[in-house]
């Protein structure tokens, strides 16, 4: 009973530990792209936005505020809450 | 300098004492005092362990020494910085609830402990424990500098007496209070780093006349300082994206961030606190960073870095705002200098001590050995930071980029990987450190990348290669 209460643990935080290398490497990508693809220019030709630089303002401003909102849909609604002490809390884990 | 300025000083160092005191109460009621003193009890809620890990990486290296480079460096600087926001979601999701149920199966309160446990190895403890000291001793030491250099700039008192002030402030309230109090303290220098970085950028964009004009005076000056290549150029797309690993997903092999992620109370305080985290870590670095950037066409020609932010805060905001301003980087460095302090304090006591020269001691010896060790820890790092030497971000940084290089992969392989055994973690630590330290001397910035880089990979290998080989022989060794 215990072993397979904590597989099923053990799985979710597997899971979870996954989504955060996805977003990481999201993240990296979002901010690498539009830093570098948009900032190699020469200044002269740079376009504005709201007074910032545009690749700053969609890597660093932008991207931030894209990563707030990822990782609030993805804790909300796909991170599941599982008891941390070894001893079964509620019966309804063993379940399944 | 004037009144105005250090009155708001003093009351944020009476408010620090206060949770201080008051958190040594809980202290000194608690029935298992290791647990309490160096992890809090685990009962970390989702606010305060969110402000804990971002206070406690928030450090002077990026609060003084960022905004510094960021000043000379333009835009390219903080792009840089932002890969800190990695950092926010990045270590709860990895080390996340596995490392959490398997601390407290092994009532690990320590980084050290957990290594104990999975690898069952005295030579990955005492490493372990030998680096931590080394290292986050180095690192203290830079960030007492900073905080007294801070002092120095902003109230005109000597050096000497600026670390003392700020040394007695440290010490009292981490001494008495243990965990709970740092825990709390972060969370108050936590909002103070928010709300005073925010104040200090809406005021310097108001002072250089709007973003538009300020860009446009940066660009009049050096078209440079808005691309993301630095002041010179200097700054490669390599070079930058390289911080990633540095200050972004290698935080996770930090032990002042990994014991974090031991030190909360339940699954909904780890969801709430990478929420918060997230926003409130890409919120700070930033404000502050373009902080730096946009003060430059308002005060040209500041020679030392460190003292921009000071400067900034003086010239744009009335002198008692200022001072509530300023106590925010005071607060970033005290809720490092705090974290790394009670760290120390614990490979000391906890990992060395209890483990390997007095594993029945008293409780109460316990209480008492913990309580003079940091005490005395802290007086030594006093000591040192008299006569300091120069580079304090360099200093920083070379503590942060060994210890991630030793301990990265023990700690993720240790949660993830079954086959990992104590030959690869041990190889993995020995070849961080020594590459890390052999590189950063000879060869650093190998490739255009940090030089944190390299020695990541190695480890990386060591690890892997160190485990698979002795894999089989010690499963034959199970089975006869």
């Amino acid at each position: 009973m215990k072993e397979r209460q904590q597989d099923r643990r053990f799985r979710i935080a597997h899971r979870e530990a996954l989504i955060g290398v996805g977003l990481a490497v999201f993240n990296f990508i979002w901010w690498y792209g539009f830093a570098y693809g948009l900032g190699s220019k020469p200044p002269e030709e740079y376009s504005y936005v709201f007074g910032l630089p545009a690749w700053f303002f969609y890597s660093c401003v932008l991207g931030f505020v894209v990563m707030c909102i990822l990782v609030i849909v993805v804790v909300k609604f796909w991170f599941v809450e599982v008891p941390l002490d070894d001893e079964p809390e509620d019966e309804g884990w063993d379940e399944q | 300098m004037n009144g105005a300025v250090i009155i708001p000083l003093c009351l944020f160092l009476v408010l620090i004492f206060f949770i201080g005191f008051s958190a040594s109460k809980v202290v000194r009621s608690s029935d298992s005092f290791l647990t309490e003193y160096f992890l809090g009890g685990r009962e970390l809620g989702g606010l305060l362990l969110a402000m804990t890990m971002v206070a406690t990486y928030g450090s002077a290296s990026s609060f003084i020494g960022g905004p510094g480079v960021a000043y000379t460096e333009g835009f390219g600087w903080v792009l840089l910085a932002m890969s800190q926001v990695v950092t926010g979601y990045f270590v709860l999701m990895i080390l996340g609830k596995k490392f959490a149920i398997m601390a407290r199966r092994y009532n690990a309160v320590t980084l050290i402990d957990f290594l104990k446990e999975r690898y069952q190895s005295k030579w990955v403890v005492l490493v372990a424990a030998f680096s931590i000291i080394v290292f986050l001793f180095s690192a203290m030491a830079a960030q007492w500098i900073g905080g007294a250099r801070l002092i120095e700039s902003v109230t005109g008192i000597s050096y000497l007496g600026a670390l003392f002030i700020f040394a007695v402030s440290v010490l009292v309230y981490v001494i008495i209070g243990g965990f709970r109090a740092v825990a709390l303290t972060d969370t108050l220098q936590g909002i103070v780093m928010l709300i005073g970085t925010l104040i200090l950028l809406i005021a310097t964009i108001v002072a250089g006349g709007g973003i538009s004009n300020i860009i446009a005076d940066l660009q009049a000056e050096n078209p440079n300082l808005i691309t993301p290549y630095g002041a010179d150029g200097g700054l490669s797309s390599a070079y930058v994206s390289s911080f990633w690993i540095l200050v972004g997903v290698g935080v996770v092999g930090l032990p002042q961030v990994t014991v974090r992620a031991m030190s909360y109370k339940n699954s909904r305080s780890m969801h709430r606190a990478l929420i918060v985290g997230t926003i409130v870590v890409g919120f700070i670095m930033l404000n502050m960073h373009l902080i730096g950037v946009f003060a430059r066409p308002i005060l040209p020609g500041i020679e030392v870095g460190d003292k921009v932010m000071p400067l900034i805060a003086l010239e744009v905001l009335p002198a008692w705002v200022a001072g509530i301003v300023l106590a925010a980087p005071m607060a970033a460095i005290m809720s490092t200098v705090d974290s790394l302090l009670l760290l120390v304090s614990s490979a000391v006591v906890k990992d060395v001590y209890l483990n390997y020269i007095e594993p029945r001691a008293s409780d109460n010896r316990v209480k008492k050995l913990s309580i003079s060790v940091t005490a005395a820890l802290g007086i030594f790092v006093f000591l040192m930071a008299i006569n300091p030497p120069d580079l304090l971000v360099w200093l920083n940084l070379f503590a942060f980029g060994g210890l991630e290089a030793a301990f990265i992969w023990p700690v993720i392989f240790g949660l993830y990987w079954q086959k990992g055994n104590k030959h690869g973690a041990l190889a993995s630590m020995l070849v961080g450190i020594v590459s890390y330290t052999l590189l950063h001397n000879f060869y650093p910035s190998a490739f255009g990348m940090h030089t944190v880089v390299l020695p990541v990979l190695l480890s990386l290998a060591a690890f892997v290669a160190g485990s698979l080989l002795t894999h089989s022989r010690e499963q034959r060794q199970t089975i006869l």
